[in-house]
């Protein structure tokens, strides 16, 4: 059967409504007063773009609300969204010291929710541009939350910067990617609008590669910074994949955030395939738009899962099922209309591989599948844009962390195509090395100001940046202090 | 169980917790519900000619989102006329005889004094007390704290009044004042039976920033009210301590000043004071806080194994004695309990801006590794050379007993400012060198 939207407009959008609505500003004030303004914070240290949460939640407890606005996009000129999306149980709120007192975090995402919206609904700069031009240019390919960071920095910094973006609309997986009831599309492009006023052009379904070319940009700017972000979903390679109501995660999302929501197609069985944190994106927005079942189907078991605990119990929580140690071997269709699954049993071997058990098929009922199975890197196009740009064995570009510079001395990178795929915060924490970087590399200044460190200039673990494993791991931080 | 009776200069009552004159002691009604509650005593809310009142009349100083830390008010004394307050009050007497009812009186002329003190009496009061203490409105009219200002003016009026005197008058002491002790002594040599203070101090507590005036607001205009609550309790301690640590005083002491808990009471009780009066915990609560008064009280009673309210009275007064007297040559530091340490480093930066560069920020070396601690993060360490030992770093730590302040032999024999004036006077020592 052809897909069609179940909801009324109104049950739609109920459905949908914010996870974390905006805290009352008696609700921000008691929970700003909770923290205890540490010296030295280590949520900074977590934070990959090193904001001072302290100073902002102090600013918070204070009435400042601009104030903590600034501090916070001065930071990370996509505060405000990295508030709604950021997983801050594994990073700043996984740092907070209220854990050693056996106490909840502060919510610092949510109290950098309540500062931002602040200046963004009464319109109040608070970042400026470059009083003076540097006379530099710099062209920023990928208008996601890494090339926004990246030209958010570059500008304020004096430089002449364009983001090539070939969607209609700048923001990346911010605008189109993430799921409605954290993000709101327009949330996002009010970033990207901060991003404007700081003086960046934006030129959107501008794809470079087609009518603009790499060698053009080489010509009329001085670096490029390249943040294109990864690809297509993973294929499942079985039988029955192109059919109709097999959509990728991304896509279905896609809809949701293009579409009114009592428009998305959605189906009445609907089963996701893999289980990380956009498989749970999708499979509690097909269940919140009406889809009677919504089942991951994840062929390891429950605690292998790379979704987020907390984002399990969303799932859990919108009635969402499980079915692990399954795994999909044929998309079932009747006159060209998906109809079910044929799926397999998985478990783990004697050597610890996991292997399909054999004659352990069945087959479930379903109108819609989703695959969620992680996106490939964008290898062919990067070789095409770059054909002698250094690529590891991931596909990832192989670049200076610290600087973002990449085998081409001219082209920086950062964000997902440089990473390999990680958080919104770590992309914009990666496009603002890269901005220095390159006012490094053509200026041979370095930035006053320390991205992630304290304040008594201590770098930050190498984990804090990043998100393969939560801050407190004590193995880790005996690890690191091997070193 | 202890014996929470107390017998204030003659007036009795089952248990040292009196309710403040002030808005709470209004009434009958209210007595009767303070009564009900469990409170000892009441204090009536000043007697005298009837005034008239603004509205509004209150205003808080709120802290870190906790309400009421200090409150003040731009009340004046009774609204009611004085037939029914002395009416209400033997009612309340009837009903409640073995509550201290107090009649809390204002009033100007030696004439006047005598009325209200038969009044008084015969309205059945177990006791009076002289408000000298209002600092705001009817000083302007000479009363109040004009008169608690002005040791001889103090000394003139409780003269006239105990002539009058048939049953104990307690004297109520302003704060606004440079030294309560003077105000106390005018008291003892007018014959007052008793002394009570503090009184609400002269505050403003908040202007607002949009209209440029402060709260309590009445037409765009405000007056400095009398400051009471939580955060006046260290300088009601402090003068309590004054008067009962005075030779030439020696008179029974009514505490008022900022309780709010059965500690705040002992405190108070220990420091001198025979019994409380309450009423910012009261209009923040009600009446019903007495509850937990008593009974933690006569817990802490029980379990330091003190009979009575009496046997807590003035225990702490001979520990506090003039800086002059204590010893120069003790020595404590701060110690650090890295189990509990949970990484803040708040210590650190208040020891190195606030006070005496005397913490460290250190490679961990295994510390403090706890569950909760980011690794590369310096943790502090004291340096015990130069810990002068000020209690800052235990004060601004989050966690309890996680920085204790240890005691340092240092093998000298106590000796205070005045031994070492003498012994420098004497030649038998050195100078002790200054601080580096």
């Amino acid at each position: 059967m052809k897909l069609k939207p179940i909801l009324s407009a109104k049950q739609a959008a109920a459905n949908m409504a914010e996870i974390e609505p905006r805290y009352s500003p008696q609700e921000a004030l008691v929970e700003a007063e909770r923290c205890l303004y540490c010296f030295d914070a280590p949520c900074i240290m977590a934070c990959p773009t090193g904001i001072d949460i302290p100073a902002f939640i102090k600013k918070i407890a204070h009435g400042n609300l601009t104030g903590a606005a600034r501090t916070i996009l001065q930071a990370n000129p996509l505060g405000a969204s990295c508030a709604r999306v950021c997983p801050t149980s594994a990073l700043c709120e996984g740092a907070c010291v209220m854990l050693d007192r056996d106490e909840k975090p502060i919510k610092i995402g949510r109290l950098q929710r309540y500062a931002t919206d602040h200046v963004f609904e009464n319109n109040i700069a608070v970042l400026k541009p470059a009083a003076q031009k540097i006379g530099k240019s710099v062209a920023v390919i990928g208008g996601g939350p890494a090339g926004l960071g990246c030209a958010a920095e570059l500008a304020q910094l004096g430089y002449d910067v364009t983001i090539f973006e070939k969607e209609q609309q700048a923001g990346g997986l911010n605008t189109y990617g993430i799921a409605y009831y954290k993000l709101r599309p327009e949330d996002s492009l009010a970033e990207v609008e901060l991003v404007k006023s700081l003086g960046v052009k934006i030129r959107t379904g501008a794809e470079v590669g087609r009518r603009i070319k790499v060698a053009d940009l080489e010509k009329k700017f001085d670096a490029i910074f390249v943040g294109v972000g990864l690809g297509r979903t993973y294929r499942l390679n079985i039988p029955g994949e192109d059919l109709p109501e097999v959509f990728e995660a991304l896509d279905f999302i896609r809809l949701i955030h293009t579409l009114p929501l009592h428009k998305v197609p959605v189906g009445r069985r609907v089963a996701v395939i893999g289980c990380g944190n956009t498989a749970i994106d999708a499979v509690t927005q097909a269940k919140r738009l009406g889809a009677e079942e919504a089942v991951i189907v994840y062929r390891r078991g429950e605690k292998d899962m790379p979704a987020y605990p907390y984002e399990y119990e969303i799932a859990k929580a919108d009635g969402c099922g499980f079915m692990f140690h399954t795994a999909p071997v044929e998309v079932l269709a009747e006159k060209g209309r998906v109809t079910g699954l044929k799926l397999a049993r998985t478990r783990f071997n004697a050597q610890g591989k996991l292997e399909t058990v054999k004659g352990s098929e069945f087959i479930e009922p379903f109108d819609m599948v989703i695959k969620a199975l992680g996106q490939e890197p964008q290898t062919a196009m990067l070789k095409k844009l770059f054909p002698k740009l250094k690529l590891a064995k991931d596909g990832t570009v192989v670049r200076d962390p610290a600087s973002g510079q990449t085998s081409l001395k001219h082209v920086f990178v950062g964000g997902d195509c440089a990473n390999g795929g990680r958080e919104v915060v770590n992309a914009v924490g990666e496009g603002k090395k890269a901005a220095r970087g390159i006012h490094r590399w053509l200026t041979g200044e370095r930035v006053a100001g320390p991205i992630q460190t304290t304040r008594l200039g201590v770098a930050g673990p190498p984990f804090g940046s990043g998100l393969d494993h939560p801050v407190r791991v004590p193995e880790l931080e005996a690890e690191y202090y091997k070193r | 169980m202890a014996d929470l009776s107390i017998n204030l200069a003659g007036i009795k009552s089952p248990n040292p917790f009196w309710v403040a004159s002030a808005p709470p002691s209004n009434t009958a009604y209210q007595c009767h519900r303070a009564f009900e509650a469990g409170w000892g005593g009441v204090v009536w809310k000043t007697i005298g000619d009837p005034i008239v009142n603004v509205s509004s009349r209150y205003s808080a100083h709120n802290v870190g989102g906790i309400r009421m830390v200090g409150f003040n008010n731009i009340e004046l004394i009774s609204d009611r006329s004085v037939e029914t307050n002395f009416k209400e009050i033997a009612e309340c007497k009837k009903r409640w005889p073995d509550r201290a009812v107090v009649a809390s009186l204002m009033t100007d002329t030696r004439e006047h004094w005598h009325d209200m003190m038969k009044r008084s009496r015969d309205a059945g009061a177990d006791g009076v007390e002289l408000n000298f203490g209002c600092p705001h409105g009817m000083c302007e009219r000479g009363m109040g704290s004009a008169v608690g200002q002005n040791p001889d003016v103090i000394e003139t009026i409780v003269g006239w009044v105990m002539e009058a005197a048939e049953i104990p008058v307690i004297v109520k002491l302003t704060p606004n004042i440079t030294s309560v002790a003077h105000a106390a002594r005018a008291a003892k040599k007018g014959g007052a039976n008793a002394i009570s203070l503090i009184n609400t101090i002269n505050s403003i507590t908040q202007v607002n920033l949009d209209t440029m005036c402060p709260e309590p607001y009445v037409a765009g205009r405000s007056t400095h009210g009398g400051y009471c609550g939580p955060a006046v309790k260290p300088i009601a301690l402090n003068m309590v301590h004054e008067v009962a640590n005075d030779p030439e005083i020696g008179l029974p002491i009514s505490g008022i000043g900022g309780i709010s808990t059965w500690k705040d009471a002992a405190e108070f009780i220990a420091l001198g004071a025979t019994g409380v009066q309450v009423c910012t915990a009261i209009m923040h609560y009600g009446f019903r806080i007495v509850e937990d008064m008593l009974e933690g009280l006569n817990d802490f009673l029980d379990a330091k194994g003190l009979a009575s309210v009496r046997d807590l009275q003035g225990r702490a007064v001979r520990s506090v004695d003039k800086w002059e007297t204590l010893d120069l040559n003790y020595k404590r530091i701060a110690s650090i309990d890295y189990d509990k340490c949970i990484g803040c480093n708040l210590c650190y930066i208040a020891c190195e801006d606030g006070a005496h560069q005397a913490i460290a920020l250190v490679k961990p070396n295994g510390r403090g590794l706890g569950p909760g601690r980011l690794p590369g993060k310096p943790i502090p360490e004291i340096k015990e050379d130069h810990c002068v030992g000020c209690n800052l770093c235990s004060i601004v730590c989050p966690v309890d007993d996680c920085i204790k302040m240890v005691d340092v032999k240092t093998g000298k024999k106590p000796m205070s400012w005045r031994d070492y004036q003498a012994a420098l006077a004497a030649g038998t020592m050195e100078p002790i060198p200054p601080h580096p």
